[in-house]
């Protein structure tokens, strides 16, 4: 909400605060100050001028050279290439070392070898346009129509001196959207008084037979409207310091009906409309609903097709305007208008607003009344509008004020509890200073209640008048305390748990990443899923930004394979990257999807290979001592390769996976190098992992270390070897490591031999040689019951 | 023979002294004192001598051989010192080339900021409380005192899933699940990943990332959030930081305010990067609305309370002097090693 000062001080004198005061104390009453601009910064040194004579520039044909007076004792010599100007013109001079509009700097100097000691200014130049000066030339210099002192400071010949303050205004405060609102926080923010005018009609002329048949057919999306006839206007700009206030508040001024409609929204916050009454069929205003299909062309020259749910203004044959939103484009005022209906009526916020959003057209007036304006306000709306046409004595009044529904005349009253707002707030104050803080915001006291200003609806209760109060209380002045009571934070085991993941993820050299939820769908067609697979049932935005981040990923992997591949393409070597994300995963029957938290890793780069990436599973496993799980080979997610692929299970569960990104899918991504990626179930990990840690004793028996060299089928996973061995050390078993795995010469064809490095001890006594030599036994009968067999009697005793 | 013992006294010592290295010590040691040496000759030769002359002589013979096993001692410490040294000197090393890396993993820069908040506001007593991100349109909106066709959904333009589903605006919905479920007293903070529809840029970001807080209990007044949010930031940056508390409004809250922090730059004289304010918005807050309360069958005429919420990325890009916001979620090895 743009304010001009200028204006303001119609109705609270500020003149003796600082601009930087005014804003900082307003913003700290909460009306908050995004910027303020004075207009007279920007335009220095240009003054007003005559054109004593103007001859043709000697060696430029397109050129002029004026004699010119601003004032002083010898006039200037300037060169200008303006067609319009004419001896005896007054006309803004920007002299030697002045600042335009656009921060241009003039300097004297010579335009083709004649001394130019100054410029001459077009509007532009002013920041100015034809709309604020409808007589002037736009394309040429800017002749000042009316008589003034020669060497005049511009700025105040054309009132080019008014500040301009930009306020936030929140949603709660549609009053605010209005000079009187702001003025009256500003009476409030500074203890001044507030000079409110109540608009007077004389409609001396207005005894004419006025006919307009007003009805509103829904009353809940129109609680009131009204309407005043105005016969024979004359159509013509408005007066000066109409269009400087409309230009300071950044509106554009057309003609002096329309602009009398922006100039009475902007001072009270109530949208105005005038209507050609030649337009309106039958004299026939009905407000209702649009029928489905119904169609008006706006003033915006774009035929719209309405709906049952926009409420329409309407003669006895079609729609005029979309209620609260935007005239119709023929029923607006034109040069050749004679007589005007002004409408000053109250339409249903939620209405408006989604009636503008469904046509996309939110306009100055829709946003003033989604936000549920005051339907008081009307009228004094309506008598400003008429007042300022008899001012202005551009046309008559009517005496009749048409309108349809009543007025609400209940107030709202509020409980008046100071010890309540006392001790909410914790400060002291006395009923009589709370009074003085509220009255000045139009508040009025009825024994023990607050009678609230029916322009104030967001005052409902005592938490709002708390507010009010605290407002100009100042909240910097309301004491700090701490939190009383004891109260135990700290982290639930869950959330510990995650950290300690991440944590060992960082000290395996591993950095974190975080990425966007949302993906493209497309990125099912990267990880080659089939297209019935049923990690392609997503969560859908219904309104994405784009493609790209339009669906909830299933598979948190995709956004590990996008950075990855952000990474390689920024020409990073080695990546290696984890995020705890989430996968968003449809539920039959619930409305909510299940969100899965996943431990996410992907690497490429040097020395990182399958067994890399395992190991950092192991590890991770072993830090949070999750121990007896199984891994297998796992072919069955088409994103990887299928040989190089394992699960991770639990009880059958499959608790994670780590693979070699499948080569096409690389492809897929730019990546040319192998990826490797690791996915593990954190939910299912936090359930089996263990938190209580027990110390066990150091052995004090030394162990005894064999090796033992297997030769098996080639497709022996080693882990079943492993198994087998571990199943009949038991606990004698303290270690168990491969330290070579080999397969060529002295090995027959599709067998390999592995070698194990086996540690054995016992906590109760030293192992004896008998002892030992009876494990191992044990050891390989049970190998050989599997068709496994010693390699060449390698066993080896250390 | 009394003549030879000091002759191989003196030419012992001689000997032993000149010895270059321990070897050259042992082959002396079995010269002298060895089997066949030559101490070892003369005692022999004992035999001949009177019985008076004997013990003397005996005692004398000890005193050489008790001097030259010293002499050796002494030299062969002299010489492990020596070669010690040589073996130090030789395995100098040019302590200047640079050392064996080990990859250490670099942490998010918001994880980073969060774990400080995090930490923060455990030492203020809050648990962490965490909700699921796709949210219905009640937990986000509703409970929070924003009805549909509420203006004020406007300003946080949503991502809906369908009519009644949506993305997450904020994490308060995360407070409506703790106050439905937990009776007061209710201090909890709540961070975790928003989403509101911003084109991505420099300083916007489709998906964020947001701490709120929530304090319930009997006797809360405005002073006890005015003084949480200042430990809050005192602890954040430093107790040299000033904030002021603004008037403002949010429909979950009331009376509601932003809290500004001076900025450090200019001290609130305004410069370009308060944008000539002198002060920089940081966090939204202000006293639980009654009807948040009463949606979760909390009594606010028995309860109050405040709720606040701070963004991440704001405290991040400011605290790392990170000047484009997508820097945060494109996750370059390059940017994240710097953390």
């Amino acid at each position: 909400m743009n304010l001009s000062i200028r204006w303001l001080n119609e109705f609270v004198d500020i003149n003796d605060k600082d601009i930087k005061e005014f804003c900082d104390k307003m913003t700290m009453t909460g009306s908050k100050v995004e910027e303020f601009e004075m207009e007279a910064e920007k335009i220095n040194k240009v003054v007003t001028g005559k054109a004593l004579s103007i001859e043709k520039h000697p060696d430029a044909d397109k050129l002029l050279v004026g004699i010119i007076d601003v004032g002083s004792e010898n006039p200037l010599q300037i060169v200008t290439g303006a067609k319009n100007l004419k001896v005896g013109d007054i006309v803004p001079v920007a002299l030697d070392g002045s600042t335009l509009f656009d921060g241009t700097k003039i300097k004297k100097g010579k335009l083709r070898g004649v001394k130019s000691e100054g410029m001459l200014c077009s509007l532009s130049e002013l920041g100015l346009s034809i709309n604020d000066f409808p007589n002037a030339c736009e394309d040429g210099i800017f002749v000042l129509d009316e008589p003034c002192d020669l060497g005049e400071n511009i700025k105040d010949i054309i009132g080019f001196n008014d500040t301009k303050v930009d306020f936030e205004i929140t949603p709660n405060r549609p009053d605010c959207l209005s000079i009187i609102g702001l003025a009256r926080e500003a009476a409030a923010t500074f203890n001044k008084n507030l000079n409110l005018h109540v608009p007077g009609i004389k409609a001396q002329n207005g005894n004419f037979s006025e006919k307009l048949d007003v009805t509103v057919e829904d009353a809940k999306l129109c609680p009131y409207y009204s309407a005043k006839i105005v016969k024979n206007v004359k159509i013509a700009p408005s007066p000066r310091w109409i269009r400087e206030r409309l230009r300071a508040m950044g509106v554009r001024p057309i003609n002096n009906i329309v602009d009398i409609t922006n100039y009475v929204m902007l001072e009270y916050g109530q949208p105005l409309h005038a209507f050609d009454l030649r337009l309106i069929e039958d004299n026939k205003i009905n407000v209702r609903r649009a029928k489905p299909g119904e169609k008006i062309t706006t003033l915006d020259g774009i035929e719209r097709e309405l709906t049952n749910n926009n409420l329409v203004i309407a003669d006895s044959k079609k729609p005029i305007a979309i209620a609260g939103v935007m005239g119709g484009e023929y029923s607006g005022i034109m040069n050749d208008t004679i007589d005007i209906v002004f409408e000053s009526a109250n339409f249903n916020g939620s209405s408006v607003r989604l009636t503008a959003k469904e046509h996309n057209m939110r306009t100055e007036s829709s946003s003033l009344y989604e936000k549920g304006l005051d339907e008081h306000n009307c009228p004094l709306a309506l008598d400003r509008a008429c007042e300022l046409i008899e001012l202005l004595n551009i046309g008559d009044v009517g005496s009749k004020t048409f309108s349809c529904g009543n007025l609400n005349s209940d107030r709202t009253k509020v409980f008046f509890d100071c010890e309540f707002t006392n001790r909410f707030l914790n400060i002291n104050l006395s009923k009589d200073k709370m009074q003085d803080i509220l009255r000045p915001l139009g508040c009025e006291f009825e024994k023990d209640y607050i009678i609230v200003p029916t322009f104030r609806s967001d005052l409902k209760n005592k938490y709002d008048i708390a507010e009010e109060i605290a407002r100009f209380y100042g909240y910097n002045n309301i004491p700090s305390t701490n939190l009383s009571g004891s109260s135990f934070g700290i982290l639930s085991p869950r959330q510990k748990f995650e950290k300690k993941v991440a944590e060992t993820m960082l000290a395996l050299g591993v950095s974190e990443a975080i990425t966007y939820p949302f993906i493209s769908p497309r990125h099912f067609d990267k990880i080659m899923l089939p297209k019935e697979h049923n990690l392609r049932n997503c969560v859908k935005i219904a309104n994405p930004l784009g493609e790209d981040t339009s669906v909830m990923r299933t598979v948190a992997v995709i956004s590990m394979l996008d950075l990855l591949s952000k990474n390689f393409n920024n020409k990073n070597e080695n990546v290696r990257l984890f995020e705890i994300a989430k996968e968003y995963i449809p539920q039959k029957g619930a409305s909510l999807p299940n969100e899965k938290t996943k431990l996410i890793v992907g690497f490429y780069g040097e020395n990182i290979d399958f067994l890399y990436a395992k190991g950092i599973v192991e590890e991770l496993l072993s830090n949070i001592f999750v121990f007896d799980y199984d891994v297998s080979a796992y072919a069955e997610l088409p994103y990887y390769h299928p040989g190089r692929c394992a699960k991770f299970t639990l009880n059958e569960d499959i608790v994670g996976i780590v693979g070699e990104i499948h080569p096409s899918v690389c492809e897929n991504y730019d990546i040319k190098k192998k990826v490797y990626a690791i996915e593990l179930d954190i939910d299912m990990l936090f359930e089996n992992a263990k938190f209580d840690i027990e110390y066990k004793a150091i052995p004090k028996f030394p162990s005894v270390k064999r090796d033992l060299a297997l030769i098996c089928d080639d497709d022996v996973p080693v882990l079943a070897l492993q198994k087998i061995i571990k199943l009949n050390a038991a606990e004698l078993l303290e270690d168990i490591s491969i330290f070579d795995i080999y397969k060529g010469e002295q090995i027959p064809e599709s067998k390999k031999s592995v070698a194990f490095n086996l540690t054995l001890r016992s906590s109760s006594a030293t192992l004896t040689e008998e002892q030992v030599n009876s494990i191992i036994k044990k050891i390989v009968s049970s190998l050989e019951k599997q068709g496994i067999t010693i390699r060449d009697g390698a066993n080896t005793i250390v | 023979m009394k003549e030879q013992l000091e002759n191989i006294k003196e030419l012992a010592i001689g000997d032993f002294l000149n010895a270059k290295t321990q070897q050259d010590v042992e082959t002396l040691r079995i010269k002298y004192l060895g089997k066949k040496g030559a101490l070892t000759a003369i005692l022999k030769q004992m035999g001949s001598l009177s019985a008076e002359e004997r013990p003397k002589f005996g005692q004398l013979a000890n005193e050489v051989r008790d001097l030259i096993s010293g002499t050796i001692e002494k030299r062969i410490t002299e010489l492990k010192k020596e070669e010690l040294q040589q073996k130090l000197g030789s395995e100098k090393i040019d302590v200047t080339i640079p050392g064996k890396r080990h990859h250490l993993g670099h942490k998010h820069p918001l994880s980073k900021i969060l774990d400080e908040v995090i930490d923060i506001f455990i030492g203020q007593g809050f648990k962490v409380v965490n909700g699921p991100e796709v949210e219905t349109d009640y937990y986000n909106f509703e409970a929070l005192n924003m009805p549909k066709e509420h203006p004020a959904r406007d300003t946080q333009d949503t991502f809906y899933i369908d009519e009644n589903t949506l993305l997450r605006t904020q994490t308060s919905s995360v407070q409506i699940r703790t106050m439905e479920k937990e009776a007061p007293p209710i201090r909890i903070i709540s961070p975790g990943k928003v989403y509101r529809m911003d084109e991505v840029d420099a300083t916007h970001s489709p998906v964020f990332n947001q701490v709120e807080g929530l304090v319930v209990d009997k006797g809360i007044t405005f002073s006890d959030l005015k003084g949480t949010l200042e430990s809050f930031i005192a602890a954040l940056y430093g107790k040299e930081a000033v904030v002021r508390f603004r008037p403002h409004h949010f429909p979950y809250t009331e009376p509601s305010a932003e809290l500004d922090i001076q900025c450090f730059s200019c001290h609130g004289k305004g410069c370009r990067i308060c944008k000539g304010e002198g002060w920089i918005e940081l966090l939204g807050c202000g006293m639980v609305h009654p009807k948040v309360l009463e949606n979760c069958n909390i009594d606010p005429e028995i309860y109050s309370g405040f709720a606040f919420g701070v963004g991440l990325e704001r405290i991040a890009m400011r605290r790392y002097k990170i000047d484009d916001m997508r820097l945060l979620y494109e996750n370059d090895m390059r940017f994240l090693k710097q953390f």
